[in-house]
């Protein structure tokens, strides 16, 4: 569904009918939460004519790691599980403003920490393709909340592929804007220097309509960029560059073709295709598991179980409430990260892991800079495989880090990236194939999807 | 010779200063909670709320660069936030964002006058932008938590350890405090806690080629306590070595009641605060207009009043006295600026020292009622021997009030009958009725036995009838006469 088979209907008709198919498809445990009164009302005050946008009268849900009304946002985590926000999200006040109306939360793996959304407290989403099959995530019920027509859009965050990977494994589009675009307030922070807010829709247009109202300066986030998106010039040099090292054989085949498949549509577009070299995006991973644990160990020192969120009972020291308070209120992988993030950051250690990964950032950031000298925009697989089956790498952390090998070199560098449908797998899973722009490019990389769909 | 004075001690001092801001470091919250209700100045930012960010106050950010030129620094053209973590109930996002590697004021220096006016130069090693964090009570067997001054804009000054006894670490810390103050840093409000003293002391026997361990007192937050816990430290530490036993790095707090310093963690304890840059606070870039417009309408520091007053030859107590409110120095300043640094800007500069806190109104000094053409015009007039000293002291206090403020201060002296009788005639009759009276005989022949000192009690006869008005000078010049 676009988001203009929406705005011809009342508000109330879309709620209802989205709040209808949510229920019908709870099995596939997308949302964790309905903020059902909420919605209707605003509804009924957007069809007495209080609203006028845009998005008027169309349903929205957002990632549960977003503050919102109606509703508790509990970043799928038992330790805010109760948790209701006293104000909403930046993203979801822009939308608001242009009459959308946000339904529900979604699921997520606690903390956005996870590429599976099996690390939620609240049991994981399943693929929209293939309910034996992973979502993805960490934006996982977000994506499958547009891929099962749930809604036509949704929110979530990206810091190292959350949005591009379920993206990619549930075959809708995800944009992950160029850092900085949309404000992070009132979103949980994961990693600082490399969250990002950005969408799933069904086409590229919805999804550039979504990231214009919610792109722009806002005062409560120091980091937003002065990105007038409409602003923006359209790619005229018209040379794509496929990047070498997202091609080898560690990536599955059919991933590959698809790439593949998504270039030669280019070239018959008229686009000048190369292959091109991006050496340290070998290293982007490593850097990313250094720099990213370092950045969550810091942003989840707030939950200590004093001022709010989940406090243990029977405690009888304050090192006890701190200890057994996050114990019992983080998930295993957050634990994880918040012991590699306090080792790398360690006295000792800082410079030989911390330091040193952000000079390979640096080196990075180089790399992409001179390859955008000469490129409109670079292409690859998204994720090295179409979505796992659930359990499958659940005991093999490693494995699950690898699925972000070819997503973190965009978020290391806070380039623009997005996921859009590249074709299914002859198992008939979804395989997104990634596009990645230059700085402040994110209009014209959804514009060249645009042209793109129903062509490739 | 005492065994102490084998020794000598090492100081460094690192002073919180309270930034007068409005709002807080990061946020909207007002950042004067004092007596104000607990957890009421408090917004979602320094609650430490999911989701929140902080956003720098600039005014923080102008109060730091005046600081940095009260301390004789260079600003940093690039400045950066760090993390700091630990985890403590008045800390609620786990970490206290500070500025570990790149900190907005470098070196600098101060010089701090010692009691006999020499100056002891102290170098500035860094000065750095941080929050405040909240306070915590302590009950029976619970404690309560209050964020009111969480997020509160500080400046930390890190001191080189170039100072060597407890007077100097005293006169640091009140340098540190006039110059804060007189450049409008902080509000200086010791009793809230608006400057605030961690002093760093080792001792070794002189001229040994190292230091000693070191043991640092914090959060003293006067400039006794400052002067007498590093007493109290010196003492002590010598006491351990001489008996034998090692000093220990650690930290420990001053007992004011007992005046003596208490073990509070050892090194042994010490945290990994596991310090990372702050990627949601943008590095603070300056330029030199940033910093031209952050120094507009600086004041003159204490150091250049000193320099200026020089030729007045006063004693240090005066000059320490005077400095005490700005205001107070700057009209005095203004006196010897337009009226010479001679006996007549000495008498207003004395008046000043010498009047209780009580007697005078800074705000009048402040409004500009009491101006240095009024002061000025009441030491001439002593000068000139048209008025007696208690007089101009009286009147001097007068000039005060709100409803003298249209006085001169002839006006006031005129109207309040000050004004010393300087008529021989009028003087001579009044001796004439002294000398004759018989209760003066014997002051009489004391005086021509030659016990001058009893001209006194004659002169003082005068006064009493004349009712102070009369020249004392002139009244002892016809007593003689008449002897």
């Amino acid at each position: 569904m676009k988001i203009s088979d929406y705005l011809q209907n009342s508000a109330t008709e879309n709620v209802q009918k989205a709040l209808e198919i949510a229920k019908s498809k709870q099995d596939f445990g997308a949302l964790l939460s309905l903020t059902e009164g909420r919605a209707l009302e605003r509804a009924r005050a957007v069809d007495a004519g209080e609203f006028e946008g845009r998005l008027k009268g169309v349903p929205f849900v957002v990632k549960d790691n977003f503050l919102a009304y109606g509703g508790p946002s509990t970043a799928a985590s038992k330790m805010l599980e109760s948790f209701s926000a006293p104000l909403q999200a930046t993203a979801i006040e822009r939308l608001e403003a242009e009459g959308a109306i946000c339904i529900g939360k979604a699921n997520l793996d606690a903390f956005a920490h996870g590429g599976s959304t099996e690390n939620s407290a609240y049991g994981p989403t399943k693929n929209a393709f293939d309910p034996q099959r992973v979502a993805g995530g960490s934006s996982g019920g977000s994506a499958v909340s547009v891929a099962l027509d749930i809604v036509p859009f949704a929110l979530g965050s990206d810091t190292g592929g959350s949005i591009r990977q379920p993206a990619s494994f549930n075959g809708v589009v995800g944009v992950k804007p160029t850092y900085g675009t949309v404000s992070r307030y009132g979103v949980v922070a994961m990693a600082s220097s490399t969250d990002t807010i950005g969408c799933f829709a069904n086409n590229s247009d919805d999804a550039s309509l979504v990231m214009e109202i919610m792109a722009g300066v806002d005062v409560n986030d120091m980091t937003t960029l002065d990105h007038s998106w409409a602003d923006t010039p359209s790619f005229t040099r018209k040379r794509v560059g496929v990047v070498k090292q997202f091609m080898t054989s560690d990536v599955d085949e059919e991933v590959r073709q698809a790439t593949i498949r998504y270039a030669e549509s280019l070239e018959s577009q008229g686009y000048a295709v190369d292959e091109v070299d991006l050496p340290m995006a070998d290293y982007s991973l490593a850097m990313y598991y250094i720099i990213m644990p370092a950045e969550v160990m810091s942003n989840l020192a707030r939950y200590d179980g004093v001022h709010y969120g989940h406090r243990a009972d029977n405690v009888t020291t304050l090192a006890e409430l701190y200890g057994k308070s996050r114990d019992e209120g983080f998930e295993a992988e957050n634990k994880r990260r918040i012991m590699i993030g306090s080792f790398v950051l360690s006295s000792g250690y800082f410079d030989a892991y911390y330091l040193k990964a952000q000079k390979a950032r640096t080196l990075l950031i180089d790399e992409f800079k001179k390859l955008f000298e000469n490129y409109d925009v670079l292409i690859g697989p998204v994720a090295p495989t179409p979505a796992f089956r659930l359990g499958e790498n659940t005991q093999d952390p490693i494995k699950m880090y690898l699925a972000d090998v070819m997503t973190a070199p965009a978020s290391m560098a806070g380039l623009p990236a997005i996921s859009v449908p590249g074709g299914l797998s002859n198992e008939g899973l979804p395989i997104g194939v990634q596009l990645i722009g230059n700085y402040k490019t994110d209009r014209a990389l959804l514009e060249l999807a645009s042209q793109m769909e129903g062509i490739a | 010779m005492s065994v102490y004075d084998d020794y000598e001690m090492t100081i460094g001092i690192e002073c919180h200063v309270q930034l007068a801001t409005k709002t807080k470091l990061f946020s909207e919250a007002d950042n004067d909670a004092r007596d104000k209700e607990p957890n009421t100045c408090v917004s979602p930012i320094d609650f430490g709320l999911p989701g929140m960010l902080p956003v720098l106050n600039r005014e923080a950010v102008t109060l730091a660069i005046r600081a940095g030129k009260a301390l004789n620094a260079e600003i940093a053209k690039v400045s950066r936030f760090d993390r700091k973590h630990y985890f403590y109930p008045d800390l609620p996002k786990g970490y206290q964002t500070t500025q570990m590697y790149q900190p907005i004021i470098l070196e600098g220096y101060i010089d701090a006058p010692l009691d006999d006016g020499t100056l002891v130069r102290v170098r500035i090693h860094h000065a750095h932008m941080e929050e405040d964090a909240g306070k915590l009570t302590h009950f029976g067997d619970y404690s309560l938590v209050d964020l009111n001054r969480a997020g509160t804009p500080l400046i930390e000054i890190v001191s080189e350890p170039d100072i060597h006894s407890a007077a100097a670490a005293r006169a640091y810390a009140t340098e540190l405090y006039r110059l804060m103050t007189y450049a409008g840093v902080t509000y200086g409000d010791l009793y809230h806690g608006n400057m605030r003293f961690d002093v760093n002391i080792s001792v070794a026997k002189r001229g040994a080629a190292q230091l000693g361990k070191r043991a640092e007192v914090k959060n003293l937050n006067s400039f006794r306590s400052v002067e007498r816990a590093a007493e109290y430290e010196f003492k002590r530490q010598v006491d351990l070595i001489e008996s034998g036993q090692e000093v220990v790095q650690e930290t420990r707090g001053w007992d004011d009641d007992r005046q003596l310093t208490t073990s509070q963690r050892s090194k042994e304890d010490a945290q990994d605060y596991r310090y990372m840059p702050d990627a949601d606070i943008p590095p603070i870039v300056l330029s030199e207009q940033d910093i031209d417009l952050a120094l507009g309408d600086f004041p003159i520091l204490p150091g250049q009043y000193r320099e200026n007053w020089k030729d007045l030859h006063l004693d240090s107590s005066v000059v320490d006295a005077v400095l005490e409110h700005q205001s107070v120095a700057s009209v005095l300043n203004s006196v010897v600026e337009q009226f010479g640094a001679g006996d007549l800007a000495r008498r207003v500069f004395n008046w000043f020292a010498s009047a209780q806190a009580s007697e005078i109104s800074i705000d009048a000094v402040k409004s500009g009622v009491v101006e240095p053409g009024r002061l000025s015009e009441l030491s001439a007039m002593v000068g000139e021997g048209k008025l007696s000293s208690t007089g101009a002291k009286e009147i001097f206090l007068e000039l005060f009030k709100a409803e003298n403020r249209d006085k001169t201060a002839a006006d006031i002296a005129e109207s309040n009958n000050l004004l010393q009788v300087s008529d021989e005639g009028a003087i001579a009759a009044i001796v004439d009725q002294v000398m004759s009276d018989p209760s003066s005989a014997s002051s009489i022949a004391d005086i021509k036995a030659g016990k001058d000192k009893a001209i006194g009690y004659l002169v003082g006869q005068v006064m009493r009838l004349s009712r102070g008005q009369a020249n004392p000078a002139l009244a002892q010049k016809l007593i003689r006469e008449r002897l």
